[in-house]
């Protein structure tokens, strides 16, 4: 399925003008070109994504991504509230990781408002956006693997996933758009529980994810749809600004928590898998090994897990804990204050990126001094990297640019926003 | 990031190559910033990306910014990388709003760095400022026969109505 171009029927076959009668009619079918509408509602689109596909035969020739179906302004919305209400609705742009929505965006604010942040908070955080990477990286799997064909994927991926939910809810209340990470740290502190549970699940996910390998890394079927397709060249994806699994399964080892000092990273070990080839494969074996990498991030980050405060005690930026309420009207200040007018932001602006599931997740943030942010704008992995997706499939099979979508991961809610 | 003095030295060369260029330097949070007159914006980009010792060849994120009632109004922000170094900086093109339905104009940089396509069209979106040159310039995200910008700051929150067909019906 690699390589259209070996067919004769399919590589400029019109040209030639020694052949056969009925070969030239089938050469003339074949350069016959057919724009074909995918989408916006189709379950190998991973969301409201349309593709207007210029199709000779069944290759792909030309694509155009048609992109806002589920845009809701978000970024404007973001504009008439004030800073800590801001939270719960950028988690829900890119609805699988939510997680990194909030570590950008209260990473930004905390920036601009030049807010320490407690290392216990520090460490709570990666924990928990690791854990989301695990459940993106496992909603990208099973999905992806079902557009191959590979149903049972699904059923063992999506068991793993709600494991993970499972300790969101216990921690934060929430299996989704859990609202956990506040300006100045994270709202609660782990339950009594979550620890071991947490272990048990460290515990299980390597044995599981060599249980995925075992049944992907060997299916024929597999192997054929995704080695040598969809390639695309190192320099090219770093032409369109593409980050994140994408660029390192290209070999590029470019990973923004090794580059850049946020969180808990700079004090944990781990490894940045890269690719070869740069082929849908590669993509497939860098995500996988992220997911065990990961499983290593949170593992220390829960071993190394410093005691203290979980949030700042920073009356002005941080709600007083609860027990004070009754016994201090300063508290009780404080709290009327900031959860009916919310803190001020002095003026400035910054611009704050982290290492999504996606790749480069960026924040900027524009505050003129007033309690309500006058510019929120995310820079969307998803977004950026839809780009590549023409170069990634022009000159395939469309079954192969099916599985380039899926390899691509894109998901629709961050692209529009 | 460079530091203050390194990005007073990037002014400086710039300014040489380029007089009037560079309007101002910023170095809050720790964070470069270099405010240009569009019309040097492509000199400058191109500067930043192919001199020897700079090397900010990455562009992470083009977006823009209204600053309303400041002058200039708009500004379209680069952020560049430099990967080998991991430094950034950002590049503030400032914009005038040029009044009344003219639209304020500022040269594409799709040429430079492709990865801009889409976060110009998404610029032209919702601010209304055109990029001269880009290959492909309509709405992205709204839809194409939206009228209005309404990331800018002057466009009202609920700007578009929301059909409420119970209410209408009923009480309309």
């Amino acid at each position: 399925m690699a390589s259209p171009g070996a067919n004769p029927h399919m590589a400029e076959g019109h040209g030639r003008n020694d052949e056969t009668t009925a070969s030239i009619s089938d050469s003339l079918r074949s350069s016959e070109v057919m724009t074909v509408n995918i989408g916006p509602h189709h379950p190998a689109t991973h969301g409201v994504l349309r593709l207007v596909v210029d199709l000779e035969g069944e290759v792909v020739r030309d694509l155009k991504p048609v992109i806002g179906y589920v845009h809701t302004g978000i970024e404007k919305s973001c504009e008439d509230k004030s800073y800590w209400k801001v939270i719960p609705f950028v988690e829900r742009m890119d609805y699988v990781s939510y997680f990194f929505q909030m570590e950008a965006f209260c990473g930004a604010v905390e920036r601009l408002i030049e807010l320490e942040i407690p290392p216990r908070a520090r460490y709570l955080r990666t924990i928990f956006l690791e854990l989301n990477r695990i459940h993106s990286h496992l909603v990208w799997l099973g999905t992806t693997a079902l557009d191959l064909g590979a149903i049972s994927m699904l059923w063992y991926c999506f068991r793993e996933r709600d494991r993970i939910l499972d300790l969101f809810e216990m921690a934060t209340g929430q299996r989704m758009h859990t609202r956990y990470f506040q300006v100045g740290g994270v709202i609660e502190d782990i339950p009594l529980g979550f620890e071991a549970k947490l272990r048990e699940f460290v515990r299980d996910m390597p044995v599981r994810v060599g249980q995925y390998q075992a049944l992907l890394d060997r299916n024929e079927v597999f192997l054929s749809r995704t080695k040598n397709t969809g390639i695309v060249s190192r320099e090219r994806l770093l032409e369109l600004g593409v980050t994140g699994p994408l660029l390192r399964a290209a070999g590029e080892p470019w990973d923004l928590r090794k580059a850049f000092d946020y969180l808990a990273y700079p004090e944990l070990d781990f490894k940045i898998p890269v690719g070869t080839v740069g082929d849908n494969y590669d993509r497939y074996r860098v995500r996988v090994a992220e997911m065990v990498e990961s499983t290593r991030i949170v593992e220390q980050a829960l071993d190394g897990l410093p005691e203290g405060p979980f949030i700042a005690d920073d009356r002005k930026y941080v709600l007083p804990p609860r027990s004070e309420l009754s016994t201090s009207m300063e508290s009780l200040i404080h709290h009327f204050k900031l959860v009916t007018e919310g803190y001020r932001v002095g003026p400035g602006e910054i611009y704050y990126a982290i290492e999504s599931p996606r790749g480069e997740l960026g924040c900027f943030v524009l505050a003129d001094g007033s309690a309500k942010p006058a510019r929120v704008h995310f820079r969307d992995p998803s977004f950026v990297n839809l780009q590549a997706f023409r170069d990634m499939s022009v000159g395939s099979y469309i079954a192969d640019m099916i599985c380039s979508l899926g390899m691509l991961d894109p998901i629709l809610g961050g692209v529009d926003r | 990031m460079p530091d203050a003095p390194g990005l007073e030295l990037i002014r400086g060369e710039i300014e040489a190559a380029h007089p009037g260029a560079v309007v101002d330097t910023g170095f809050a949070q720790e964070r470069a910033v270099l405010s240009i007159d569009p019309v040097h914006l492509l000199a400058v980009l191109g500067w930043l990306r192919e001199a020897p010792g700079q090397g900010y060849s990455f562009l992470s994120s083009l977006h823009a910014a209204d600053y309303l009632p400041a002058e200039p109004r708009f500004a379209v922000h680069y952020e560049l990388l430099n990967r080998d170094r991991v430094e950034r900086i950002r590049v503030k093109a400032l914009l005038a709003d040029p009044g009344e339905d003219a639209l304020p104009e500022i040269d594409s940089c799709v040429g430079l760095f492709p990865t801009a396509e889409f976060q110009e069209r998404e610029v032209f979106d919702f601010f209304g400022i055109v990029f001269r040159g880009h290959p492909d310039l309509r709405r992205i995200l709204l839809p194409e026969d939206y009228v209005g910008w309404p990331q800018r700051r002057d466009f009202p929150i609920g700007g578009e109505p929301v059909t409420f067909t119970y209410n209408e019906r009923n009480y309309g």
